[in-house]
């Protein structure tokens, strides 16, 4: 059986963002639990707030911004920590992969200093043996001929082979979680295949924890076995990945669904002529002037006035499925 | 490499400078005559054999007062630099690490130095502290504080924002790491550049004190003292006024291609396609 305590643990997670502008909550009551061997995907459209979910997760987040709720790794509770104890879990035991592979690597250091330096930072270890560490890693993660590209420069290497340095960046110290964000937005889709592999199979093969942040519905159910969608800063649907897609809850999730460019039959309507992709109405309401209500109702194709009034309640669909939707509250 | 020899600012820039540092460097083992020994029978000659420039009007030797002169310039140079990279570059990467009030400290301090023109507020400091070589470094060093502060803290901040320094605190590395392993060779170039320009301001700086008697004093020779002394000849000697002034010229002209031709090769841009 496994340790019964959660790797992760967030409950009621905010983040409220101070700008010039006045307050921003830009994160809005997060929970979530990840054990180890895991994988959770949190998914959205840009500024749904998954990547300050994430860097809030890194205790990365933006400077002067307060965090609020409970934030437990290990069972450690992280908010409020010093940043010298963030310091020595980044890097040593929670990893993260970004999305600019070619500006994530510093182009003055070689990239085997890069994923070195962890190894020497947190192990302690000498020069030679974060360097034969290195040469392994980078081995790994499929950097071919890599004692000898160990000394070059990152503007030496192509996007897709600077994402597998990154990684082995990230996974120097093999880290119980990683957190990767959108990790192939930035390339081709054949890279972007062989990179989300390389990180599935380290994924199992160190038995860590992934949390993957994605924008592509089509990423998240080939890597993931729990999803989260955000919209708004607040999730509004989690569960099991082959549960939400099949049931597809939250009108917002139906309308992520249904703005998928399809091939195949069911892209051309009777008369022959294709079909136009279909899109939500709308965008993102602006993170200051969040609704009182459900963040979606303003574009929501079923929207009724009571979702205007207060933020409708988490509804429990199945043992891990739920959605924050009133009209799921009959049917629930 | 071969495109630094390529790229005709830095080619020329450096062969002046490298003249100028030649120069100081003959100055000091070796002068034709000795830039002290006055000869008033023999002052004010044309330039011949034995005396390449001629002589002032004290009969010293024009050529070895320059030679001299090259080293008094590039003394005041480095340690001006030295200074102002030193102090003012150590406070702008504070400034880009800490941000809040003690970057605003900082940079309203650097501000507020920046208000007095540099040598209006040289002349007072000489005037309190004394004239004097190493009064006039001093004042010209506190004055390079600001410059290098102000770009130290502009080219951090500018990197700091970069993904790489995310992906280093994502790496667990803390700011004083970050600064001195990430930031601080990604600026380098831009230092270094800023370093060859502000060694021109100091040797400019250093001729106008002297040149204002302030600056160095009497009997050690100075391009800017060279030239208060042969204002007063310029129409029986005008070539007195002119050796020094080209020296000046060229020497400036130098490091400016230099730190031209450096900032165009170490140009991050650029240097990907070595």
């Amino acid at each position: 059986m496994r340790n019964t305590t959660p790797l992760l643990e967030a409950t009621d997670l905010r983040l409220r963002l101070h700008t010039h502008a006045g307050t921003v909550d830009a994160v809005r009551g997060v929970n979530l639990s990840l054990r180890r061997g895991e994988t959770l995907g949190l998914v959205g459209e840009s500024g749904c707030g998954k990547s300050l979910t994430a860097m809030t997760l890194m205790g990365l987040h933006p400077e002067g911004a307060t965090v609020s709720g409970s934030l437990r790794f290990h069972g450690e509770e992280m908010i409020g920590q010093s940043e010298a104890r963030w310091c020595a879990l980044r890097g040593d035991r929670i990893g993260m992969v970004f999305q600019e592979p070619m500006s994530a690597l510093n182009p003055v250091h070689t990239v085997g200093h890069q994923v070195a330096e962890p190894l020497r930072l947190h192990r302690g270890l000498t020069a030679a043996a974060a360097r034969k560490e290195a040469v392994a890693l980078l081995d790994r993660v499929g950097i071919a001929d890599a004692a000898r590209r160990f000394d070059a420069w990152p503007h030496q290497f192509s996007g897709g082979q600077r994402q597998r340095i990154t990684i082995a960046m990230a996974l120097a110290c093999s880290p119980d979680l990683l957190i990767a964000d959108e990790p192939t937005t930035a390339l081709d889709v054949t890279i972007a295949g062989q990179i989300l592999q390389l990180i599935r199979d380290l994924v199992r093969e160190r038995d860590m924890g992934l949390i993957l942040i994605s924008h592509d519905l089509g990423v998240i159910a080939q890597n993931v076995s729990h999803m989260m969608v955000m919209y708004g800063g607040m999730v509004v649907e989690s569960g099991p990945t082959r549960e939400v897609f099949s049931r597809r809850a939250h009108p917002y999730t139906q309308g992520l669904f249904g703005s998928r460019p399809q091939l195949g039959p069911q892209a051309h309507t009777g008369s022959g002529a294709r079909a136009r992709l279909a899109a939500i109405p709308g965008n993102v309401p602006e993170l200051r002037n969040m609704p009182a209500g459900c963040p979606f109702a303003d574009r929501c194709v079923v929207s009724l006035p009571a979702c205007q009034g207060e933020m409708p309640p988490l509804i429990q669909l199945g043992q891990d499925h739920c959605a924050r939707c009133v009209l799921l509250e009959s049917a629930g | 490499m071969r495109r630094a020899l390529r790229h005709p600012s830095f080619v020329i820039g450096g062969v002046l400078t490298l003249l100028l540092l030649g120069a100081a460097a003959l100055s000091l083992v070796w002068t034709p005559w000795s830039p002290y020994e006055m000869n008033l029978p023999g002052k004010l000659q044309p330039p011949s054999a034995s005396h390449w420039l001629g002589t002032d009007p004290f009969g010293r030797d024009v050529a070895s007062l320059l030679l001299v002169g090259a080293r008094n310039s590039i003394l005041v140079g480095v340690i001006a630099v030295g200074i102002g990279l030193g102090i003012g570059g150590a406070l702008g990467l504070l400034a880009a690490a800490r941000r809040g009030w003690v970057e605003e400290l900082i940079m309203r301090l650097a501000d507020f130095t920046f208000a007095f023109p540099a040598i209006l507020s040289a002349i007072m400091m000489t005037a309190v502290f004394g004239a004097g070589i190493v009064n006039s470094i001093i004042a010209i060093g506190i004055f390079n504080i600001p410059t290098f502060a102000r770009v130290t803290r502009a080219s951090a901040n500018a990197i700091g924002s970069r993904d790489f320094i995310l992906a280093a605190r994502a790496c667990g590395k803390g700011p004083w790491r970050i600064t001195i392993e990430h930031v601080l060779p990604n600026i380098a170039s831009v230092l270094i550049v800023q370093a060859t320009i502000q060694f021109a301001i100091a040797i400019l700086a250093e001729a106008a004190l002297s040149y204002l008697g302030l600056g160095t004093q009497p009997p050690q020779p100075s391009w800017g003292r060279m030239l208060s002394e042969a204002q007063t000849l310029l129409f029986q000697s005008p070539m007195l006024a002119v050796y020094p002034g080209v020296a000046i010229a060229l020497a400036v002209l130098g490091l400016n291609l230099l730190g031209d031709g450096l900032r165009d090769l170490l140009d991050p841009r650029l240097t990907r396609k070595r």
